[in-house]
């Protein structure tokens, strides 16, 4: 597991539900065929209304036209992140374009259990509203031991909700992985 | 110690006489749910985690309902119906419907209540948010995804932490202008989209169990769209009755102990409530109806697990009677049981469907449809600046299609007043 994750940051609002982090007409493509699976990363966050993608100006786009990756990496959001549906194509998609963490005030339940089970990104919670003091295209640095986000752009460090309980299996790279380590299922 | 209703049931699944809001365990599985969205993916998992010639824990405990992309051109929508098929046959899954022959049912949640799935006192998971329905038979069911469902189908069991509940309580016998939907969608406006994040949402009080099961369900399924793991309704003689009829399986009653804590109350009395709608672009964006009568519509859509069922179709059809529709509306039954039905249910000497087309609605073919978008052929779909007045759950921008539509979440009574007028109206209006 990364220690230090750095990063470009894009910037969203609150309830940012799964319809627009991958728009349900795109969950059709198969999750392993490799020529498919980038699809993902090219629908990635693209049921965002223009305006309300890469606050705080908006109208900049997660993933360039013709790319499958963004060169945003870290997610930086309000609160109930991921509300909405179960599916987990969602932090999927996000994870194909290039993600390695989100930080929100707080999210929905199903998208943080696929985020942490699957091993896709850190779903980092965080009591300040970084969304209203961070802005898409800032430089940012994670530093996952110390549980600090910096801003290296604003030279700003801001504190990390600990992951607790949870903080194990996204070590482990997911529950398979976390599973296997603690002996609950066989090796493979 | 005291426990709610939903501690007691995770507390059998977790082979415990206690388990405490907060406190994560590892749950006994009585019935894991998969559709055709979420079903491929989870196998892939599966099988790259425990083996190519892994089979799974108990086939008899494996429901594959395939009901989101089925009537349309889509390619890969048809291979991920395959891909179930595949998955079904070589795992010897008895309970998979599949698409195309006379054993396709359409929404999950739905077909669960009536091929007798839900049973009081078990533990439902399903790669599907809405899950949360089932809780209306006294059960604990919830939305997972991919990876946790790949994971109970290999083990039986999954990790979940236990959730502290909050208790709405609603007084009063039900108006007849009144639905479940309107119940939810204040509460939806009390406590947000995030107000029951990882919680229960327990309904109780003389409101609740005068409801007919489907309405119950209304009730439960979208606990989700407040951020809940489960919504939960203690099961009665109603609801016996109806697993009765469905099942012969055996089931467990529990209900919350009087001094059972909560992490907090909600106290209605149904005669101070209204109808209303929940505004674009968020479930909690509630208004009555009244304050904004003769907003524009483009579409009515009467459909989903939330609002597709007979009870729903029922209410509309008590609106749409001798009424001609001012805008394209769809009428979308939830399986093809409730597709039947419509077809049987007379309401003053007319079946429903009759009424429906001599109000010139058009009746879609039984599954999820336009309440997720869908592949750009799907019916129902909202498309450029739609304004549609829904029955279904939500309405984040995009949901029905199109991001620039905009989409109010109604009840069935108020779905079909609009589609009358053209105009979001009070049922009141027409009843």
């Amino acid at each position: 597991m990364e220690t230090i994750i750095q990063g470009k940051a894009y910037v969203l609002g609150k309830n940012i539900d799964t319809d627009q982090i991958i728009p349900a007409e795109h969950l059709v493509y198969s999750l392993s065929d490799p020529e498919e699976v980038i699809l993902y990363g090219k629908y990635a966050l693209s049921g965002v209304p223009p305006e309300q993608g890469g606050l705080p100006e908006g109208n900049v786009l997660f993933v360039d036209e013709g790319s499958c990756q963004s060169k945003f990496t870290i997610i930086i959001a309000g609160p109930n992140f991921g509300c909405g549906s179960s599916r987990e194509h969602a932090p999927f998609a996000l994870k194909v374009a290039g993600v390695k963490a989100i930080v929100a005030e707080s999210y929905a339940r199903i998208f943080y259990r696929n985020c942490v089970d699957g091993g896709f990104a850190i779903p980092y919670e965080t009591a300040e509203q970084l969304n209203k003091v961070i802005k898409t295209g800032d430089e940012l640095k994670i530093d996952v031991e110390a549980n600090t986000i910096e801003n290296l752009t604003s030279k700003v460090t801001y504190k990390l909700n600990p992951l607790g309980d949870v903080f194990n299996i996204v070590e482990a790279g997911g529950i398979f992985a976390y599973a296997r380590q603690e002996n609950l299922m066989p090796q493979p | 110690m005291a426990q709610t209703i939903t501690q007691k049931i995770l507390s059998r699944a977790a082979n415990r006489k206690f388990v405490d809001a907060g406190e994560s365990v590892w749950l006994n599985v009585d019935i894991l749910l998969t559709h055709d969205v979420c079903g491929p993916p989870t196998f892939d998992i599966f099988k790259q985690e425990f083996g190519p010639d892994a089979k799974v824990w108990d086939p008899k405990k494996v429901v594959v309902l395939p009901d989101h992309y089925i009537f349309t051109a889509n390619e890969h929508a048809h291979r991920n119906i395959d891909l179930l098929r595949q998955f079904a046959k070589e795992q010897g899954l008895e309970h998979y419907y599949d698409v195309g022959s006379d054993r396709y049912k359409g929404v999950c949640h739905v077909a669960l209540a009536e091929e007798g799935f839900n049973l009081p006192g078990t533990v439902l998971f399903g790669t599907d948010s809405h899950t949360c329905t089932s809780g209306a038979f006294g059960m604990f069911g919830t939305g997972i995804g991919n990876t946790d469902a790949a994971f109970i189908l290999g083990t039986g069991k999954l990790w979940e932490k236990v959730p502290e509940s909050i208790k709405f309580t609603f007084d009063g016998p039900m108006p007849e202008y009144l639905t479940a939907k309107d119940l939810i969608l204040q509460i939806l406006g009390d406590i947000t989209t995030d107000g029951a994040t990882y919680r229960a949402m327990e309904f109780d009080g003389e409101a609740i169990f005068s409801l007919p099961m489907e309405e119950r369900m209304t009730l439960t399924n979208m606990a989700i769209e407040a951020g809940g793991m489960n919504g939960i309704i203690a099961a009665d003689s109603i609801a016996e009755t109806y697993v009765k009829a469905r099942s012969n399986k055996p089931y467990e009653l529990f209900q919350s102990d009087p001094d059972a804590k909560y992490h907090s109350k909600y106290h209605y009395n149904v005669r101070d409530l209204e109808p209303v709608v929940a505004q674009p672009h968020s479930p909690d964006n509630r208004a009555t109806v009244r304050s904004v009568q003769g907003t524009k519509i483009t579409k009515s859509y009467i459909g989903s697990c939330t609002g597709g069922k007979l009870t729903d179709f029922v209410m509309a059809a008590k609106i749409l009677k001798g009424h001609k529709v001012a805008v394209t509306t769809n009428i979308v039954p939830a399986t093809v049981k409730v597709a039947r039905d419509l077809e049987c249910e007379r309401y003053d000497g007319q079946t429903l469907k009759q009424i429906f087309e001599d109000a010139g609605c058009s009746i879609a073919l039984p599954s999820c449809a336009a309440c997720l978008g869908g592949p750009a052929d799907t019916v129902g779909r909202s498309v450029d600046n739609d304004v549609v007045v829904s029955t279904t759950n939500r309405n984040f921008p995009g949901r029905m299609g199109s991001k620039h539509a905009g989409v109010y979440l109604a009840s069935p009574l108020t779905a079909a007043a609009s589609a009358i007028t053209g105009k979001l109206t009070d049922p009141r209006d027409f009843l």
